[in-house]
């Protein structure tokens, strides 16, 4: 049997739609390759070699800088800015889903507008809005002049500078994106499934626990992860609100890369956030994975 | 029917204490940035003390070189961004959307977005100086279009889900190849979608400091408009900054407003 040259597709593949989605997706998936995994896994090298004596790097392979990040000093402060970033996540969750909540229930022109107005202050500059809690919370500021003038306090308050600002810059900055997934998953629900498990005899808050709880989880797990992983890795709520002292391990990182000129300790902490991302987004691939096989995630 | 199915399940209780809990949330969420708003027109430039209605700080801003020289700088950077990242965003959006849901691909395209910028900020300076790059305005548009890319593209992508895929096999089956669909069909359907990609990309651009400020090298040459603001802020509380604010808001405010309006019109 002969076969002329060109007529048989040796090495196209067999779908011509799954083609079209690899030339669609080849540019901007190389350049995401390219400028955030190629210089990820080069962080990931860094970290495994010693510091140069001006800077740069010495090419002596090492666990050094992995090991200091465990030293107490250094452990300290990522254990802190764990707890800091928790604490975030866990406040803007408890005051995220309510509000949540009551968007998603709301009459259907009501929705859009409500929706938009909680999550358009994310996309307002994040130094302004650091920079509104200065002159809130300074001994100057807003609140402390309306204490006294009220005569409540004779001596300022310190509430600028401290864990308290950290923590409520970050809960301002971020409740919008726990907001946004927290609706979508919540306006998912069927008001229909509610309804049958309010007649079989639940009543609110068990219907909330056993039913809404459960299949709005996905919602919550998106919204947790980027409030947790923002506020872990952040460094200028730290710098401007928390009074410039290296608190959390976003500082911990810019000091080594611009002041200490320590890299590779650096590296080895941005590393570990890395490592602490790349956790919780598998995590929530699974629930959405396990969300999608149970039917309730589309 | 105006309420929510689940609405009226719920107790007048429980909605009286939602609704107030939510407007409570708008009052955190507006309070601190409309107080800059209104002590940006206040003479004395305090936030204690009422001087009087003025525009003086709006005018010391156009009087200060370096505030104007960050601000073009950001535009020239901010217009590249936005033309990288919207093209690549769409690409991105059209190429998830095609074929079966895939969970590992979505969770990649989500790194760029959720991944700490201060992460993001120094491996790509460790990556500009391995490869010795001099750093300067054009290394922060590289920098800031991957992550701008990855938001475009998940905007492009809403708009994609609520179009109704069956005119474009009508498309194809009218004999119409898929360039000719592509650009006769898909684009003008999304084209919506693609604008307000670009906005936002345009925003993010504007807004980035972080990344930015890894990227830009020593130089003062290259300071763009947030790292400008930084560098008021941690000198200290100074008027301008208010005026400053007023203006940034209002802008990222308009512009995103007109993002949501094509990114949901014509939506079901």
């Amino acid at each position: 049997m002969t076969v002329r040259a060109g007529t048989i597709p040796v090495a196209a593949p067999a779908d011509p739609r799954a083609r079209e989605r690899l030339l669609l997706l080849a540019g901007p998936l190389g350049w995401i390759a390219l400028f955030l995994v190629v210089p990820c896994l080069l962080i990931g090298i860094y970290s495994l070699f010693e510091r140069g004596t001006y800077g740069g790097i010495e090419w002596n392979f090492t666990f050094e800088n992995f090991r200091r990040a465990a030293d107490p000093l250094y452990f300290g402060i990522l254990i802190k800015s764990l707890w800091i970033a928790g604490l975030a996540t866990a406040i803007a969750l408890l005051v995220g889903y309510p509000a949540a909540f009551l968007i998603a229930t709301s009459p259907e022109r009501w929705q859009k507008l409500l929706l938009v107005l909680a999550v358009l202050p994310f996309w307002t500059n994040y130094l302004i809005r650091s920079y509104a809690w200065i002159v809130i919370l300074n001994r100057e500021g807003a609140i402390n002049n309306l204490l006294r003038g009220l005569g409540l306090t004779s001596e300022p308050l310190p509430l600028l500078y401290n864990e308290f600002a950290i923590v409520l810059g970050l809960v301002y900055a971020y409740l919008p994106f726990m907001i946004l997934p927290l609706y979508a998953a919540i306006s998912r629900l069927g008001a229909d499934l509610i309804e049958a498990s309010t007649d079989l005899g639940a009543d609110g808050w068990r219907s909330f626990r056993r039913i809404i709880l459960p299949l709005t989880l996905p919602g919550i797990a998106a919204g947790s992860i980027f409030v947790f992983v923002y506020s872990l890795g952040n460094f200028i709520t730290p710098d401007l609100l928390g009074g410039g002292r290296t608190v959390m391990v976003g500082n911990l990182i810019y000091d080594q890369f611009l002041t200490a000129r320590d890299w590779p300790f650096g590296a080895a902490l941005a590393f570990i956030l890395i490592g602490i991302m790349m956790g919780l987004l598998t995590l929530q691939a699974f629930l959405i994975n396990r969300a999608r096989r149970i039917g309730t995630y589309d | 029917m105006t309420d929510h199915p689940v609405a009226r399940l719920q107790s007048r209780g429980t909605r009286r204490w939602l609704k107030g809990h939510a407007a409570l949330v708008y009052l955190f969420l507006y309070g601190p940035i409309a107080m800059l708003a209104v002590l940006s027109f206040n003479d004395s430039g305090l936030p204690t003390s009422w001087g009087g209605f003025s525009f003086r700080w709006y005018g010391e801003l156009l009087r200060n070189p370096a505030i104007l020289h960050s601000v073009a700088n950001s535009l020239v950077v901010a217009f590249f961004v936005t033309l990288i990242a919207t093209a690549g965003g769409t690409l991105l959006a059209l190429g998830l959307e095609q074929g079966r849901p895939s969970t590992a691909l979505d969770s990649f395209v989500m790194v760029p977005m959720i991944i700490p910028d201060i992460v993001l900020a120094i491996a790509l300076l460790s990556f500009y100086t391995t490869l010795q790059f001099t750093l300067g305005l054009y290394s922060i548009v590289l920098s800031q279009s991957v992550f701008v890319m990855a938001f475009a593209a998940a905007v492009v992508r809403t708009r994609l889900r609520n179009f109704d895929r069956s005119i474009l096999e009508a498309s194809v089956d009218l004999g119409a190849d898929g360039w000719t669909t592509f650009w006769r069909v898909t684009l003008p359907a999304i084209l919506p979608g693609v604008i307000a990609a670009a906005l936002l990309s345009f925003t993010l651009s504007i807004d980035d400091f972080v990344i930015a400020y890894f990227s830009a090298g020593a130089g003062r040459s290259s300071t763009t408009f947030p790292m400008q603001i930084y560098a008021m802020i941690r000198f200290g509380v100074t008027p301008t900054i208010n005026a400053i604010a007023t203006i940034l808001v209002l802008v990222s405010v308009t512009l995103m407003l007109t993002a949501q309006r094509l990114a949901r019109e014509a939506q079901p």
